[in-house]
């Protein structure tokens, strides 16, 4: 393994996206035989890693190397011209197709007619799978398989092209115990056919189960690569999240209340289950977990975006009808949601109109809008929330990332709710703005607003929350209180090593 | 910017308006005389009737294809009505009734079942049509009484009786569209409906009364078309939805939804009326009026997308952030 060159290898490659650094000089090394798994938090840089060994992103500087050979990648075809498949979470085929013709597809063997040799192909897709070692019919469709016989398509797909690496981005996220054992059996026979497969997973126990080393990146930027009986667990764990907590949090005291929000055994079939927990005046509770753990469904359910089939939700002692945002609303809830672009403002509408939107009868006078009212709503609170901003007729969409989110909390703060959900209130924003959001929500706090805060920055949560509440794949497996709520401890429950 | 767009789109309107009327006036015979200036007004009636409500689907991002369909079908109903000897009284607000009726299965399919609107309304168009000449077949009912066939031609000065009838409910769609908060929703959902939604907007409740409304409007266009012809036939208005769907369009209404104005819309209804007006009064053949009306839609759809991909070139660096 030392002697030969890696098959794939990445060195200190750096990709920025404006002014966010994804990747910081990041070096990797992929063996031919061994499957190694890449860690790290959310928003760590994994998946743009990953996005550059498949040729979508080019590097802005730094090599990859291919046997020891500098190569450029201009595109996944190039990728996998060299032998480098991404096998993707969601496998897309084209369900009315075969097995054998989606694994063939625009590379069907022909005759010497130039027509489709079918005995052929499928031939070789039998053979496809005697080598993966597990028998799937190559005549069925595509429709009505599971995810993890998609996967299996879609590896023997790779394996047709002569895939010598396969990066493997959290497969098994959704797949049963089962299916998960036999995927590792499949990529036991892919390593000891001498493919290299990276391995990215949120799951330990997955890591150390498969895997024979494990490279960490922490905010971009590559931590160690070890051989996996070198370390524990908990070495990992500290290599994900060990970095210095900024004194970036200016969190108020704030003496909880009575109780504002009660969430009780809510259950939407298939996202989430049984999920309870109160969020009390004056309290900032956090709701940790791995993307999709389904923490943001949860806040949906609340808001009433989406129907839930058990269970209850209360707004001070007040049960909430299902299903209606405008209900909820008008018990005092408010949901800054997760996608600003997409559900938090309408883009090509002005900055004034997006304030009042939540807020059409408080402008009202009469039966017509009042214009001055509108912009004196947005006016006020564009100055308490120091939006920059060169015209309040301007359309939202020509702000900048942070303002566009002021925008959007000043469209919530404008309603003056009871309890407020903020779902990634800091994603993709600046640093300073970063801190001003923070500042705004303590002072939320403060004023006995029930504040529930999504957020997969640990950094945030330890040092925002009174409460930090852990969700692990759709179920509530945590409540650590904030003087027990440590990197470590969030994360253990946030990928099912404990219940805390 | 999309703002100005639609501004700037409405000031060309208006002047090419005031153009063709002037253009008309001076080289046109018997354009600039009251009697043809009433009957321009009278025969733009029904489409102003049904661009006002279409104007507010096509903002909320949806369109209803059926709407002569449903014209022509509340005509059936009174000819049928009136045949079996109801008072014309009773039957108007049941002619309404139907119209309404029409919208709401729109409105139903398009918001209970999730259907592209765009589908529903060509199934109902055909299907509104049909039931149309299954209820009164081709006859056509002509003896409808003389003081309701009067009304809808008589003048106030030059000025048409519907015509005012027109101006008020454009007046009271106008202020629903732009000063209302039902109207602020509407702009907000036309153009992101999932942000609309997670605003509190109730978006199902009010594209289900804007097709119901638009249903009645076509029906109330039937009245007039019915006692301004002074013929209730199942085949009335065959073709009009094209004409009020152009009119729309050509006004400024972007067809994704969220943008356009209603006096924008009012005056492309004019518009199209003075060029066919004008056309006809010329000896123009009829197959030229079609292709003229034809090109200024094309045109209309063109020029807002050529102007954008023109300032694209212009400054690429700016693309990138006013995109949405």
């Amino acid at each position: 393994m030392v002697d030969k060159p890696p098959a794939l290898a990445l060195r200190s490659v750096s990709k920025s996206f404006g002014a966010v650094q994804a990747l910081r000089e990041v070096s990797l090394q992929l063996y031919a035989g061994e499957a190694h798994a890449l860690a790290g938090e959310n928003g760590a840089g994994k998946s743009t890693l990953v996005k550059t060994l498949s040729g979508l992103y080019r590097p802005d500087s730094g090599q990859i190397l291919l046997d020891g050979e500098p190569v450029e990648f201009h595109g996944t075809a190039d990728a996998q011209r060299a032998g480098v498949e991404v096998i993707y979470q969601e496998p897309t085929l084209f369900p009315d197709l075969s097995v054998t013709e989606n694994i063939f597809m625009g590379r069907q063997p022909r005759t010497g007619l130039g027509r489709i040799d079918r005995p052929a192909m499928r031939a070789r897709a039998v053979e496809l799978f005697g080598r993966l070692g597990v028998p799937l019919d190559p005549d069925q469709p595509a429709r009505g398989l599971s995810i993890a016989d998609q996967q299996l398509v879609e590896i023997a797909k790779a394996l047709s092209r002569s895939a010598r690496v396969l990066i493997m981005d959290e497969p098994t996220a959704a797949l049963s115990g089962n299916e998960v054992a036999r995927l590792f059996r499949v990529v036991k026979a892919l390593r000891e056919q001498g493919c290299a497969v990276l391995f990215v997973s949120h799951r330990l126990e997955e890591i150390f189960e498969l895997c024979q080393r494990v490279t960490t990146l922490r905010d971009g930027a590559f931590v160690a690569s070890d051989l996996i009986t070198d370390i524990t667990p908990d070495d990992l764990v500290r290599r994900m999240v060990g970095r210095e907590l900024e004194a970036l949090f200016p969190k108020l005291e704030a003496v909880p209340g009575e109780v504002a929000l009660t969430v009780h055994r809510l259950t939407r079939e298939g996202v989430f289950t049984d999920v309870s927990f109160e969020v009390r005046k004056g309290e900032i509770v956090a709701l940790a977990g791995l993307v999709g753990a389904g923490r943001s469904e949860v806040a949906r359910a609340i808001f009433g975006i989406d129907r839930w089939d058990a269970g209850r939700v209360e707004v001070a002692g007040r049960r909430l009808r299902p299903a209606s945002p405008s209900a909820a609303m008008a018990a005092g809830l408010a949901l800054v949601p997760e996608d600003r672009r997409q559900q938090g403002l309408v883009m090509d509408l002005s900055i004034e109109r997006n304030i009042a939107l939540a807020g059409l009868s408080a402008v009202r006078r009469g039966a017509l809008i009042s214009r001055a009212a509108e912009r004196d709503r947005a006016r006020d609170w564009a100055l308490r929330l120091q939006l920059k901003f060169s015209r309040l007729s301007d359309a939202v969409g020509v702000l900048s990332g942070g303002n566009q989110q002021k925008v959007v909390l000043a469209k919530w703060l404008a309603r003056k709710p009871s309890v407020i959900i903020v779902d990634e209130p800091t994603r993709g924003i600046d640093v300073g703005t970063k801190a001003e959001v923070h500042r705004l929500l303590s002072e939320l706090a403060a004023e006995g607003v029930a504040v529930l805060m999504i957020s997969s920055e640990l950094p945030e949560v330890l040092g925002m929350a009174d409460r930090v509440l852990v969700m692990h794949e759709g179920r509530l497996v945590a409540e650590i209180p904030r003087a027990e709520a440590t990197e470590e401890s969030v994360m253990a429950a946030a990928t099912g090593r404990s219940a805390a | 910017m999309p703002r100005d767009l639609v501004r700037r789109w409405e000031g060309l309107i208006f002047v090419l308006l005031v153009a063709v009327v002037l253009w008309a006036s001076v080289s046109v015979d018997g354009f600039a005389n009251p009697s043809n200036v009433s009957f321009l007004l009278l025969d733009t009636t029904e489409i102003a009737l049904m661009a006002l409500t279409m104007t507010l689907v096509v903002v909320a991002a949806e369109i209803d294809l059926s709407v002569a369909s449903t014209l022509g079908l509340s005509c059936a109903v009174l000819g049928w009505l009136w045949n079996a000897g109801l008072p014309i009284e009773a039957i108007m607000p049941i002619c309404l009734l139907a119209g309404a009726l029409c919208g709401a299965l729109n409105g139903l399919l398009v918001t209970r079942l999730g259907l592209p609107s765009l589908a529903v309304t060509i199934g109902t168009f055909a299907l509104y049509r049909g039931l149309a000449y299954v209820i009164l077949g081709d006859q056509a009912v002509a003896d409808l009484p003389s003081a309701y066939t009067g009304l809808a031609t008589q003048t106030l000065g030059p000025i048409p009786l519907v015509t005012i009838l027109v101006a008020v409910l454009a007046v009271v769609a106008g202020t629903v569209l732009h000063a209302t908060g039902v109207g602020r929703s509407i702009f907000a959902l036309g153009a992101n409906e999932e942000a609309a939604y997670f605003s509190g907007v109730r978006v199902k409740r009010i594209k289900f009364w804007l097709f119901v409304a638009s249903g009645a409007c076509a029906a109330l266009a039937s009245l007039v078309y019915t006692f301004r012809y002074a013929s209730a036939r199942a085949d009335n208005g065959v073709g009009l939805e094209l004409a009020v769907v152009a009119a729309v369009l050509l006004g400024g209404v972007s067809i994704f939804g969220g943008r356009g104005t209603l006096p924008g819309v009012l005056m492309a209804v004019l518009l199209l009326g003075v060029v066919r007006n004008a056309l006809i009064l010329a000896d123009v053949a009829n197959e030229v009026l079609n292709f003229v009306t034809g090109l200024l839609l094309v045109a209309s759809v063109l020029a807002p997308n050529l102007g954008a991909a023109w300032r694209r070139r212009s400054s690429p660096q700016k693309e990138g952030k006013s995109v949405s």
